[in-house]
Formats: C-alpha cells, sequence, structure tokens
C-alpha cells in the first residue's frame, strides 16, 4: 500500500504539474494570438487567469496541509518548500501571457510594424524553459534543471536584440512609437519568463541536491 | 576552529551476553551544546549513552571492546573510577525516578554523597540546582514534601536538579519527556537547551520533533552502528545517506 505520505506528495506534484501544463498552453495561446493575429485567442488566455490564479492557492493550501499532517523531513520537506516557491513563478508566468495578449489586441487592430522574426524564437526558448524546469521537476533532474539556467542567457541577449531593434524604428519614424512600446512589453515579458522558469529550475536544483543555487551567477552580479 | 571534543569514541562494540548491541562506533562529542541521538528501537543509541558514565557496568554480561574517552580521560580504563566519573556525567532517565524522601533531600543526596558540606552551604546548592531545573518556584515552600506528591514533570525536574546538585560537566538524558504531558514535554525541553549552553548535554530521543527544536547536532544510529552525524539542520533538511533520508521522513520499516 502507498504511504500516507508518498500519496500527499504525489497529489501535490501532480497538481503543480497540472498547474504547469495549463501555464504552459497559457503562454503558448497569447503568443499565437500575437503572431497569427487573432483577437478572439487573445480574449480566451486574458479570461482564463482566474482558473490559474486559484491553482496557486490550491498549492499552497496542500502544502499547508502536508506539513500539519507530515511534518516533512529531508526531500519531502524540500518538496513542499519548492512548490510553494515554484507555484507563484508559475503563477507570474500567466500573467506575463495575459499581458503579452493584452498587447496582442492593441497590435491586432493596427497594420503591424514588421515581420516576427526573433520574437516568436524568444518566446519558445523562455516557453521551453519553463516546459524543461517542471520538467526536471517531475524526474527529479537536476542537471535539466541546470541546463535551464544557463539558457537564460540567450533570452536576455534576445531581449537586448529587440530592444535595440525597435528603438531604431522608433528613432527613425516617430509614428511606430506605440507599436513599438507594445512589442518592447511583449519582449520584456518573455525575458522575464525566463527568469521564472530560472527561478523553477533553481528549486529543482535545491530539491533534489539540497543545494541553494540562487544569485550564483557571476553575469548577474556584473550586471548590478 | 572545531569543537573541543568531550566525549572521543574509537571503535567501541558492546555486547550484551556477546551479543553485539553497538558495532565499530567511533565519533566525537563536542563539549559544547546539545547532542541529539536518534535512531529506531534497538539502535543502540541508549547503549552508547550509557558508555558515557558507566551506566552499562551494572548490567549482567555486559562488555565493551574499544575506548572511550571523557576530556581524553579513557573512562574504561583500569584505574578509572566510576563514581568519580558519574559525579562528572550525570544522567536523566525516560521515567523520573526521585527517591522515597522529601524534595530538599532528594536534591541533597549527591552533595552530602559526595562532599562534606555545611548546612547553609547545601541549602544554597540545593536551592540553586532547584533553580537551575526551573522548579523553585514551585516548590520553595514545600521542600520537606515528599517527592512523590510532585506532578510527573515536576519530578523529573526534581530529577534534573538532583543530577544538577553535584555540579556535573555532562548531563545525559535518556528519553526524559517520553512519559510525560505536552506542557511538561516543553517545559523539559526549555531546560535541556538552557543547560545546553554551560554543560554538554546528549539526548536521546525518539521524538524527531524534539530532536530538532533542541538538539545543535544530531546522531543517527542504525543496528547498533552510527550511520550519520551532523548539524541537526542538517540531518533534518539534507541527510547524505539514504538510511538517514528514510528515518527521519518518516518512511523506515
Amino acid at each position: 500500500m502507498e504511504h500516507p505520505l508518498d500519496h500527499d506528495v504525489n497529489e501535490l506534484k501532480t497538481l503543480l504539474v497540472t498547474m504547469a501544463g495549463e501555464v504552459e498552453r497559457q503562454l503558448e495561446l497569447a503568443v499565437r494570438a500575437l503572431v497569427e493575429r487573432d483577437s478572439a485567442l487573445a480574449q480566451e488566455v486574458i479570461a482564463s487567469d482566474a482558473t490559474i490564479d486559484r491553482r496557486e492557492i490550491e498549492v499552497d493550501h496542500r502544502a499547508v496541509e502536508l506539513i500539519v499532517r507530515h511534518r516533512p523531513m529531508a526531500r519531502d520537506l524540500r518538496l513542499v518548500v519548492a512548490a510553494t516557491k515554484v507555484a507563484p513563478d508559475l503563477e507570474r508566468v500567466a500573467d506575463h501571457a495575459v499581458g503579452i495578449a493584452r498587447q496582442a489586441v492593441v497590435l491586432n487592430a493596427v497594420p503591424p510594424l514588421k515581420p516576427f522574426i526573433t520574437l516568436p524564437h524568444m518566446a519558445s526558448t523562455a516557453g521551453g524553459m519553463v516546459h524543461d524546469a517542471i520538467d526536471a521537476f517531475v524526474r527529479n533532474d537536476s542537471q535539466l534543471a541546470r541546463r535551464v539556467v544557463a539558457r537564460d542567457d540567450a533570452v536576455d541577449a534576445m531581449h537586448e536584440q529587440i530592444f535595440r531593434e525597435l528603438l531604431t524604428y522608433m528613432m527613425e519614424e516617430p509614428r511606430t512609437i506605440p507599436r513599438a512600446l507594445a512589442l518592447l512589453i511583449v519582449a520584456r515579458s518573455l525575458e522575464r519568463i525566463g527568469d521564472q522558469a530560472t527561478n523553477i529550475a533553481e528549486q529543482v536544483v535545491y530539491l533534489v541536491e539540497a543545494e541553494d543555487i540562487r544569485h550564483q551567477k557571476p553575469s548577474e552580479e556584473a550586471r548590478g | 576552529m572545531r569543537d573541543a571534543a568531550r566525549f572521543s569514541l574509537d571503535r567501541v562494540t558492546c555486547r550484551y551476553d556477546g551479543k553485539v548491541a553497538v558495532q565499530d562506533v567511533s565519533m566525537e562529542v563536542p563539549a559544547a551544546g546539545v547532542t541529539a541521538f536518534i535512531g529506531p528501537s534497538g539502535c543502540g543509541k541508549s547503549t552508547i549513552l550509557r558508555c558515557f558514565n558507566r551506566m552499562n557496568d551494572v548490567v549482567p554480561g555486559f562488555s565493551l571492546s574499544g575506548e572511550v574517552r571523557l576530556d581524553g580521560q579513557d573512562i574504561y580504563a583500569r584505574d578509572t573510577d566510576p563514581v568519580a566519573i558519574r559525579r562528572r556525567v550525570g544522567m536523566v532517565f525516560q521515567r523520573s525516578n526521585p527517591f522515597p524522601a522529601s524534595i530538599f533531600d532528594n536534591v541533597a543526596y549527591g552533595l552530602r554523597l559526595h562532599t562534606r558540606i555545611s548546612r547553609p552551604d547545601l541549602e544554597m546548592r540545593v536551592e540553586q540546582a532547584l533553580r537551575a531545573a526551573a522548579l523553585w518556584d514551585e516548590v520553595k515552600d514545600r521542600l520537606d514534601s515528599p517527592a512523590s506528591a510532585l506532578s510527573g514533570g515536576q519530578q523529573q525536574r526534581l530529577c534534573i536538579a538532583r543530577a544538577l546538585a553535584v555540579d556535573p560537566e555532562v548531563l545525559l538524558f535518556d528519553e526524559p519527556a517520553s512519559a510525560l504531558d505536552p506542557i511538561s514535554t516543553q517545559r523539559v525541553e526549555e531546560l535541556v537547551t538552557e543547560l545546553g549552553k554551560r554543560l554538554t548535554v546528549v539526548i536521546v530521543t525518539h521524538n524527531l520533533q524534539q530532536a530538532t527544536r533542541v538538539a545543535d547536532r544530531t546522531a543517527f544510529f542504525l543496528l547498533g552502528q552510527l550511520v550519520e552525524m551532523g548539524p541537526t539542520v542538517d540531518i533534518f533538511t539534507r541527510p547524505r545517506d539514504p538510511r538517514t533520508e528514510q528515518y527521519v521522513s518518516g518512511r523506515f520499516g
């Protein structure tokens, strides 16, 4: 028979994975709403956000329940701590997806500024980081988690590139400013999503290896 | 910097009637703070504890090989006086065991045994011990009452006062709170924490939460062997040995 502690631990993990699946889908749809200029889809994303918010609360409740019932130790304790930190990160990813969807609604109402090139690539990289971070969580794979952390630099570089490109548009033609700013907000959201995925991956390393790797990136220090 | 070792054990093996209860344990217990011994029943933790003041000597069929040193002195050496060791290393047991005597005489017993002492000095030392055991305020007006009239929790603190009266350097606790209600348990735990600030304290406990609350470091024993010892927070959040992980997470057995 399954140990009651294992049962509750598995339920908590399942809940988090369910939430992660929903968040990934939100992000995917938001990006598609933008790239395919589908405002109805964008509205769908905005309307679904409440579900994700409830999941975050549910994870917290389950975690507290688990602490009360089992007083978890060692890996179980680290799992509960990690779960309560991962859920808000996922919730924020979903918030960014809503942010992207809102900008999509704005941008879809006007002619496109330029063809999408870097942005979809950045979206799939950041989205892939979230996916892999959760995958690492499910499979207790801290090596995969460490690789997710390493990928954040690529997302940051794309953000930088998009920023410079849009700056050029704005400087050359002030009428492009509203659209360029909207696109900048989207790029900024994707950059933040990369950071959330990094946070999640860091929690996976803590869960698996009991090592806290947060705030250790030398490049991060240099940037201040 | 490493803490000075109060006890150092070198390849200690204990047997009862030839049957191995503790196998090849080498460890150091630092002088400062509280050390908890945890592990399932029969893992040898109490046997090890009893080696620290030769309490096992009185058990028929007990034998020990290896070395147990207290501040460098081999306490099982031929010329070591076990009574002198026990004056330095006091012990408090699971069931409180006051003598059938008054509260005062219980605490004064060891002082009268070990030293020639004037009545005023004796009274002062008894008061100090009862204060240190956080019992003074509850009993100061009835020191001549029989110890048996005290509650279970008070009796346990009386036993702690009795152990403290002879001014030991080490206090050993063998599940001191397992027979007590939660409030009395909390008082004993507070006392253990407090005493750990000036004495070497070693506590055997089945209550893992208790170990997390009172101990600076924790040692996990299994089947007569020391599996792992380290800072308490590490043992309970990031144990190195999978057997420790299983035990502290409640999946053992």
